[in-house]
Order: C-alpha cells, then sequence, then structure tokens
C-alpha cells in the first residue's frame, strides 16, 4: 500500500497535487524556479530541523532537558517551504510542535537548545522551553501550547503589518486538531473580512493526537473550508518541499499585493507520537499507513531530486550532514556551559517596567 | 472643569490618548459613533461577535508595537476570550523572556442590579485578579475613570478595566487636560476615625451613604477605595485600618476568593495592622447564587446600604 492508496480510501491526500516520485518533484522544480544555492539551503534547513528534533528526543529521554517535546521529524518541507518566501520582517505564529518554524524563520539552534536545557542563554531566560520558543527579532512571534490559540495572534500580527502600510505578511502555521476550535472560524472569517496578509498554514499530520482527521472534522479536506471564508483553499504534498514552496510563494505574493488570506492545506506525516516525556509509547496508527508515509519521507525525496538533478552528489550531502552534526554539537556544548538562571529571576519579567 | 458622566469621561480617555498615540487603535463589537467619526475606521475597528479572536488580535498587534484597547463591553462576554487572556495575554510577556511588552487595554462593562439576571449580572473582576501579569482597574467615578483609564493605555502591560454599569450616567467634575491618575493608589473618599470601609465600584457610592447616615450617631467612618485592584494599595488600607481598628469590605461578588476576602487577608496578615484590630473584619458580599432576575430576589443578595449600616453598628459595638 502506498500514500497515494491510503488517501484514496482515507480522503487525506489530493490525488491531484500528489507527488510521489522524482519526475513530479521535477515538475515542481520547473514552476518555482529554484538555483542550485536554494535548493541545498532548503535541503540544509529540513536535514538540521531533523536532527535537531532527533537530538531533542534523545535527550528529553536521557533527562537532559525537562518536560515535553513535541518532535517536528516528518513535517520539515511545510516549515522550511513555507518560510523560504519570507523576509525577516514577516511575522510567523507556531503552535506546539514549533522548533521547525523557528529553525525556518532564522531562529539560532544555539539559543534554542539552550531554552530546552532551561539556560540563562536560552531564548526565553529558560522561562519558556520547547513550547514556548521565540525570536521576535527575526518575526517568530512564539510557539503556542494551547491548540488554535496561534490563529488570533496570527490575525493580530496580520492586522499589524496591514496597519504598518508595507507588505509584510503574517504566517500561522497550525494542525488538523486546530480546526476543531472556535478561534480557527472566528479568524479566518475576520482575515477575510479585512483582507489580512495573512497565509493561513494547516500542517494535516492526520492526527489529532490520536483522533484521525475524519474523526474530528466533517469536511473532507481542511482546505474545503476556506470557500465559506472567500479566500482561496489549496490542498498540498507536505512532504514534498517544492511543492509547499510553489503553493506558499503564491500565497504570500496574494498577501503582499493586498489580496486577502489563503489556506493552504498540507497533508503531512508525524513520524514520532504526539508529545515526548520519558517514554516512548506504542504508534497505535495503522501499520500501513505507516509504511506508506514513511516511503515518502521529505528529506529522502529531496535529496533524490538534489542528486537527480545534479545540484549534489552523495558525498556532498555526508559533508551537509556532518557539518550539521557539528552544528548541533556546538549547540548542546553552548546549552551546556549556559548556567542555569538564579532561582530568584523567576520573579523577573511578569511585568515591563 | 467639565461635568462628565461615567462613560462620557472613559470616552474622553480614549479620545485624548487616541489623539496623543496613533498606535493607539480600538476594537469593539458595538464602537463609539464619535470616535468612529474622528479616527476613521481603520483605528476604531467594528468587530464581528468573535470575542476570542478580538483578544488574540490584541495580543498579537501589541506584540508588533501597536496599543490596542478591546472593549469586550461586558465581563459576561470576556469569558468567550478566556484562553485568549489567561494562557496568551497573561504570559506571553513572561514566557517568551521578555523580549517584548504587550500594552493592552480591555475594557469591560459589568452590572448587578439592572434585572438582567445570571449570565448577565456578575462582577468578575476577581477572575481577573487572580490571574498573574495584568493589572485591573476599578474606577468608581467619572474624574477616576478617565484619568485610570488614560494611565492605562500608556501602560506597557495588559490592563483590564472594569467600568461598573450602574455609575455609568453618573456624572462628576472631571478635570480638563492630560491629568492622569496612577494605577495603583487607592483614595480616601471619606476620612474618618472610627471605622473604615473598603468599597469596590458601586460599593463605593453605598458606602458613602451609610457613612453620611451613621455621622448623624456620631460614628466617624472613613471610606477607601482602591481604585485598582491589582496592583493593591495594601499601605493604604491597612494605615487606615491601623487609625480605626476596625473593617469591613464591601464588594458585590460572592464572598468565596473574592476581592473582600483578598483585601481582608492583606490586613490581617500584617501583625501590626492585625494587632490595631478592635472588632472582626466583615464582609459585605453578594450571596453565593447567580443572580436571580426578579427584584425581590436580586435586591435580597445584592449588599445594599442597610447591610452596610448594620455592619458599622456591630462593628462599634464590639
Amino acid at each position: 500500500m502506498t500514500a497515494a492508496d491510503f488517501s484514496d480510501e482515507g480522503g487525506c491526500v489530493d490525488a491531484g497535487r500528489r507527488a510521489t516520485d522524482e519526475a513530479h518533484l521535477g515538475n515542481h522544480q520547473t514552476g518555482a524556479q529554484l538555483d542550485p544555492a536554494r535548493s541545498v539551503e532548503l535541503l540544509r534547513q529540513m536535514v538540521l530541523i531533523r536532527r535537531f528534533d532527533e537530538l531533542a528526543m534523545e535527550l528529553r529521554l536521557a533527562d537532559k532537558i525537562h518536560g515535553v517535546v513535541h518532535p517536528y521529524v516528518g513535517q520539515e518541507a511545510i516549515a522550511v517551504g513555507v518560510c523560504a518566501n519570507l523576509r525577516v520582517t514577516d511575522r510567523i505564529v507556531s503552535n506546539h510542535r514549533g522548533h521547525g518554524h523557528c529553525i525556518a524563520k532564522g531562529a539560532d539552534v544555539n539559543r534554542m537548545m539552550a531554552e530546552l536545557f532551561g539556560r540563562r542563554d536560552g531564548y526565553c531566560k529558560g522561562k519558556g522551553g520547547s513550547m514556548h520558543i521565540a525570536d521576535f527579532d527575526v518575526g517568530m512571534l512564539g510557539a503556542n501550547g494551547i491548540v488554535g490559540a496561534g490563529l488570533p495572534i496570527t490575525a493580530g500580527a496580520g492586522l499589524a503589518a496591514q496597519m504598518e502600510g508595507g507588505d509584510n505578511v503574517a504566517v500561522g502555521f497550525f494542525g488538523d486538531g486546530a480546526t476543531g476550535e472556535g478561534p480557527f472560524h472566528e479568524s479566518l472569517n475576520i482575515a477575510s473580512l479585512w483582507k489580512l496578509p495573512v497565509v493561513w498554514v494547516c500542517e494535516n499530520n492526520q492526527y489529532a493526537v490520536d483522533t484521525p482527521v475524519a474523526g474530528g472534522l466533517a469536511a473532507r479536506n481542511v482546505a474545503d473550508l476556506a470557500a465559506g471564508y472567500g479566500m482561496p483553499g489549496v490542498i498540498v504534498d507536505g512532504n514534498d518541499v517544492l511543492a509547499v514552496y510553489a503553493a506558499a510563494r503564491e500565497a504570500v505574493e496574494r498577501a503582499r499585493a493586498g489580496g486577502g488570506p489563503t489556506l493552504l492545506e498540507c497533508k503531512t506525516w508525524r513520524r514520532h507520537q504526539h508529545a515526548l516525556r520519558d517514554t516512548i509509547a506504542p504508534d497505535r496508527r495503522p501499520a500501513d499507513q505507516i509504511a506508506a508515509w514513511a516511503a515518502r519521507d521529505p528529506i529522502d525525496l529531496f535529496e533524490r531530486h538534489v542528486t537527480a538533478r545534479g545540484i549534489m552528489n552523495a558525498d556532498q550531502i555526508a559533508d551537509l550532514r556532518a557539518s550539521l552534526e557539528q552544528d548541533l554539537a556546538d549547540a548542546v556544548q553552548f546549552a551546556e556551559d549556559s548556567p542555569f538562571p538564579a532561582p530568584e529571576e523567576a520573579l523577573d519579567d511578569v511585568f515591563a517596567r | 472643569m467639565p461635568r462628565l458622566s461615567f462613560a462620557n469621561a472613559l470616552e474622553a480617555a480614549m479620545a485624548e490618548e487616541m489623539r496623543r498615540d496613533e498606535r493607539v487603535y480600538t476594537m469593539a463589537t458595538a464602537p463609539s459613533a464619535s470616535l468612529a467619526q474622528e479616527f476613521g475606521e481603520v483605528r476604531v475597528r467594528r468587530m464581528p461577535i468573535s470575542e476570542a479572536t478580538m483578544t488574540g488580535i490584541a495580543v498579537g498587534s501589541a506584540g508588533c508595537g501597536f496599543r490596542p484597547v478591546v472593549n469586550w463591553r461586558s465581563v459576561t462576554f470576556s469569558f468567550m476570550a478566556f484562553d485568549q487572556v489567561v494562557n496568551q495575554a497573561c504570559k506571553i510577556r513572561y514566557m517568551f523572556g521578555g523580549q517584548r511588552d504587550f500594552p493592552i487595554v480591555f475594557r469591560t462593562n459589568y452590572a448587578n442590579g439592572s434585572r438582567s439576571a445570571a449570565q448577565h449580572s456578575q462582577t468578575g473582576y476577581a477572575l481577573y485578579a487572580h490571574l498573574v501579569g495584568l493589572k485591573v482597574i476599578l474606577p468608581s467615578g467619572a474624574a477616576d475613570a478617565k484619568g485610570l483609564l488614560k494611565s492605562a493605555i500608556r501602560d506597557n502591560n495588559p490592563v483590564v478595566c472594569f467600568e461598573p454599569g450602574r455609575i455609568d450616567p453618573f456624572e462628576e467634575d472631571v478635570p480638563d487636560g492630560d491629568q492622569l491618575v496612577p494605577i495603583g493608589v487607592a483614595t480616601v473618599k471619606r476620612a474618618g476615625t472610627d471605622v473604615t470601609i473598603v468599597a469596590l465600584g458601586y460599593m463605593v457610592h453605598l458606602a458613602l451613604a451609610a457613612a453620611e447616615a451613621l455621622a448623624s450617631e456620631g460614628v466617624s467612618v472613613e471610606v477607601i477605595d482602591p481604585r485598582t485592584l491589582v496592583p493593591l494599595d495594601v499601605d493604604a488600607i491597612r494605615a487606615s485600618v491601623r487609625k480605626t481598628g476596625r473593617l469591613i469590605v464591601v464588594d458585590e461578588s460572592p464572598p468565596t476568593c473574592s476581592m473582600a476576602a483578598e483585601i481582608a487577608a492583606v490586613a490581617a496578615e500584617d501583625w501590626p495592622t492585625c494587632r490595631a484590630l478592635k472588632a472582626p473584619i466583615q464582609r459585605i458580599c453578594t450571596a453565593a447564587v447567580p443572580i436571580p432576575y426578579s427584584p425581590p430576589l436580586e435586591d435580597f443578595v445584592l449588599p445594599d446600604q442597610a447591610r452596610i449600616e448594620a455592619a458599622i453598628r456591630a462593628a462599634v459595638a464590639s
């Protein structure tokens, strides 16, 4: 069984917009006009996100970091493909599964890692942890631990961009589960009513914790809901970074030009469990579904693409991976070298002075 | 000094602050026509009935440098937005390590005594005061309303402005021009020596009437209006109680975890204040029931002047 077969049975992937082989990826590339350097950068970011989160899982299981980690593994093409269209002055709002969005928007992995370690040099000085990393200086307005809560904040960033009068945009990342929350409706409605420069990016990873999409959403596709709000709804293969890039480019350009919001539904798959604390839980999702999506790993697909096009060879990819491993080892070192905050620093930052 | 109603004083504060700072904008489901006329529909935004998203838009745009004033209209409707308050506005500055300030004002009316029954009759301010990360103001007159709202709009933190509906038509002389009332400073509405009454919102007016009535019996009552619930002017309350030795708190909310409970605690837990007490602290609160509709039922459960007078007599008799 392939992902395509599953999608036809389960109604989860639009067969007309799927990319299942290199030829199809190549077609997207033609549309996207990505130069080789840009392709290398996309791959670099995807691998960095993948390895950052795999490392975060290891560190959590080893009790080096605390609380909960929501791994983004398997969904990297979405953050990277969308954010490749953004400027530093554009703003994004993330959800609980936010490490990938941070990295794709340009956050520093050293300070991210220090935050996971609860150290003073972390982005939030140890007050946020995995679920609350933000870097306002690069337009990353924060991860958010409440499903659906980021949508109103995204609308606020979109309104700010509109009132500022430039052509910046706001992007809200959320999962399929967020479509069950009331603010999803409110925010899409208001964004369309006011033609806010917003791109709504639904990362449909097929499960809201352990509820399949079809068990939580009456519509066949999240993107189908867009019509009711009078905005374009686009289904994208979320495991194909070039497809995501191309669809997001169109949506971002529309928003910059004053054409209002777009709802992008990126069909994808979360490789690991919803949330990791101290144990790996058994994966109760259907085995054939797991296997089908594993065969369509976004990084595997894109590595095949860049090698087929002669942009990189296997040695160059190995070198890239090795250099990212070093970056992450350095990030862990940076985090471990950073002091814990003094306990009384817990009392700072509640109020502005 | 112009004479303004409570509602018009708030409106004047809005207009002055919007003229002063173009980053100030407001969202409301029923926006003020005069503000809309002066400032246009971009800065005076008419909202669909979407309290959660209106509140979240305020958070997001504040993080981008704007200074939103959200009008929830009634505290009753604010609960539709509770996640955006509790988990977002209250915590966003702290959990991101103070990367940005979030200057937001949430304005909200509340009403008891309007024969509106349970869902439209409640104070709600103790719920907001309990949250960490908000300032909470509660003016009881037009002059304070204007000065406090102006301070709130200039504050770099989320501030909730509670506006007692029963005071809306009350008129008062309001200082002209840029007169701020500082957040966190109580005011003595009537000086006295025998009993301290700390009263909130509309209850200030009942307390003043009771104090006046008891003056003819030779009892000198001091009435304190905290004006701000967070941060509470603890020093002013304790200083008054140390002077009079008797404390009555009047709060038209049910007693459990109320502001009345908090005010009683800040007096009782301070040894010099506690030692000065000559009578037990009394709380005059609303009965712990949803507010009923029928006038005799509603009047029975709300604090009134007679209960305050009885409490004063009981205090001086101890």
